[in-house]
């Protein structure tokens, strides 16, 4: 891996978001908006809206970071510039932590837009400190980057990538217990929640909404959405092919 | 072994496969250094794969193939060879300056070599004649303007060989005629070596060699002039025909005795 292909590759994918205003403008503001309606729909009851609150926090950098990732690394495969690239001595590790650099600091400020609002805004009540709750969203939006980079390679048009999206992360999303708690669920899906990266990205976030401390199971929330993610963009490099038919 | 003074490219019984489908046929060839080799035939012969094969980006390739002394695909390879596919692959969302600096930092990374980076930039601008428009968004060009980004892109790296899949289609005949007085400045002043595919005969005659294919074979190597001189016409696209009809004329005759067994 090189350092400056690295960044090299970070400063060009930021620099093609500058000149898309729109898309910036949307992944920061809906977030904000959104846990502000909710703040409002759970009106009556402040103890609800902590703890979806504080989980949708963590949920909502996974799922913008996941369309975002996999419908640039789909035009980047389709209009030739990803062939050109590996034809180059561009390494394929460059090219992704290029991309998880950029959305990560995109995430980053999304993270921290959106929890600000909720903390101080609308009084969202956590027990730990904010910086575990950034902490999560960021290792959130690098799992959902890495997904976006992994599931590109099944798309063959943005049809089809747009269509990973509910085939991907809503599963998740009903089985992370955000609905209900998941040692409520059937075992069998319990069972399957134990297995899926979401799940554990939730259950960190109400550590922090619950504990002063870091506990111990925070730490290994952590470690397991940031192995799963490092685990994906393994995956997602090993898609990267240098010669294709 | 690198041999200065031998083939920029050697092939000998390549075979390349896509899906199940033989795309390149038992081809052998030579491609010489400093010089501009033209690569001919119908859409579809196979010529977009055997500048993908050189390139090192095609799988299932067989046979030997050897690109500036190394095996093609080789890592060493990569930035000694430019290559521009046929559809122009540049950043749409990006301006041409832009594009160029993100290639370069690619080719030549490292604070070290900014001024490198620079200077690489602004000759390739002007080798493509688009100066006046290196501040405008890739996306807002006409094609002739997207397809010289792409070749800009190639030439920053000074490559030793440019492997350029239909350069000039589309583009009006004073572009045409620009971009082939730049490839052949390119072979005489900086000693490049260029492959050029093309389905345009008349380009044939501007270049030095001309490899001619069809249905994934190859059907000629040699010179323009000796191309027309053996077929006894007075243009490369009449010795094509000739040898096209009779190659189709040899097919049809191997059906026919195949139908009689």
């Amino acid at each position: 891996m090189n350092a400056s292909r690295v960044l090299a590759t970070a400063a060009r994918v930021l620099r093609q978001l500058r000149h898309d205003p729109r898309t910036i403008a949307l992944m920061l503001l809906v977030p904000v908006l959104m846990i502000t309606l909710l703040r409002y729909v759970f009106d009556g009851s402040p103890g609800t809206f902590d703890s979806v609150g504080a989980s949708l926090l963590g949920i909502f950098p996974l799922i913008t970071m996941f369309l975002v990732t996999s419908i640039a690394t789909l035009r980047e495969r389709t209009s030739g510039t990803l062939e050109r690239l590996l034809a180059m001595p561009l390494g394929k590790a460059d090219l992704i932590a290029g991309y998880a650099l950029a959305f990560g600091l995109l995430a980053v400020v999304q993270s921290a837009l959106a929890t600000a609002t909720a903390l101080w805004l609308l009084d969202l009540t956590v027990t730990g400190s904010p910086w575990l709750l950034l902490l999560v969203a960021l290792l959130d939006a690098l799992l959902g980057t890495a997904l976006g980079l992994f599931v590109s390679a099944f798309a063959a048009s943005e049809f089809q990538a747009v269509q990973f999206m509910p085939a991907v992360i809503f599963p998740q999303l009903l089985l992370c217990g955000l609905f209900t708690p998941r040692d409520t669920m059937q075992p069998a899906l319990e069972a399957l929640s134990d297995a899926l990266p979401m799940s554990y990205a939730v259950d960190g976030m109400n550590q922090v909404l619950r504990h002063t401390d870091m506990t111990a199971d925070f730490v290994r929330d952590a470690l397991v959405v940031a192995g799963c993610a490092l685990l994906v963009l393994v995956l997602g490099a090993a898609t990267l092919r240098r010669r294709t038919p | 072994m690198v041999n200065i003074i031998g083939h920029a490219i050697e092939a000998h019984a390549l075979s390349a496969v896509r899906g199940r489908r033989t795309v390149l046929r038992d081809l052998g060839f030579t491609v010489p250094r400093g010089q501009v080799t033209g690569l001919l035939g119908p859409s579809g012969c196979g010529k977009s794969t055997l500048m993908r094969a050189v390139v090192g980006t095609q799988a299932q390739v067989t046979g030997t193939l050897t690109v500036l002394g190394r095996p093609a695909g080789d890592a060493s390879l990569r930035a000694r060879i430019g290559y521009v596919t046929q559809a122009p692959s540049v950043y749409d969302d990006l301006t041409v300056r832009q594009n160029l600096d993100y290639f370069a930092a690619v080719l030549l990374p490292g604070r070290h070599r900014r001024d490198t980076r620079a200077e690489a930039v602004t000759r390739t601008l002007t080798d493509v004649d688009l100066t006046s428009h290196a501040d405008a968004l890739a996306g807002n060009l006409s094609g002739g303007q997207r397809s010289r980004v792409s070749l800009a892109v190639a030439l920053l790296g000074t490559p030793e060989l440019l492997v350029l899949d239909e350069p000039t289609v589309g583009l009006d005949p004073v572009l045409r005629r620009y971009l082939w007085d730049l490839f052949h400045r390119l072979a005489d002043e900086r000693g490049v070596t260029l492959l050029v595919s093309s389905h345009v005969m008349d380009e044939a005659e501007r270049c030095h060699r001309l490899l001619l294919m069809r249905a994934g074979e190859l059907l000629a190597d040699d010179t323009p002039e000796a191309l027309r001189r053996r077929n006894d016409t007075p243009t490369v696209e009449g010795a094509f025909l000739r040898l096209v009809d009779a190659a189709t004329a040899a097919d049809a005759a191997d059906t026919l005795q195949e139908t009689r067994r």
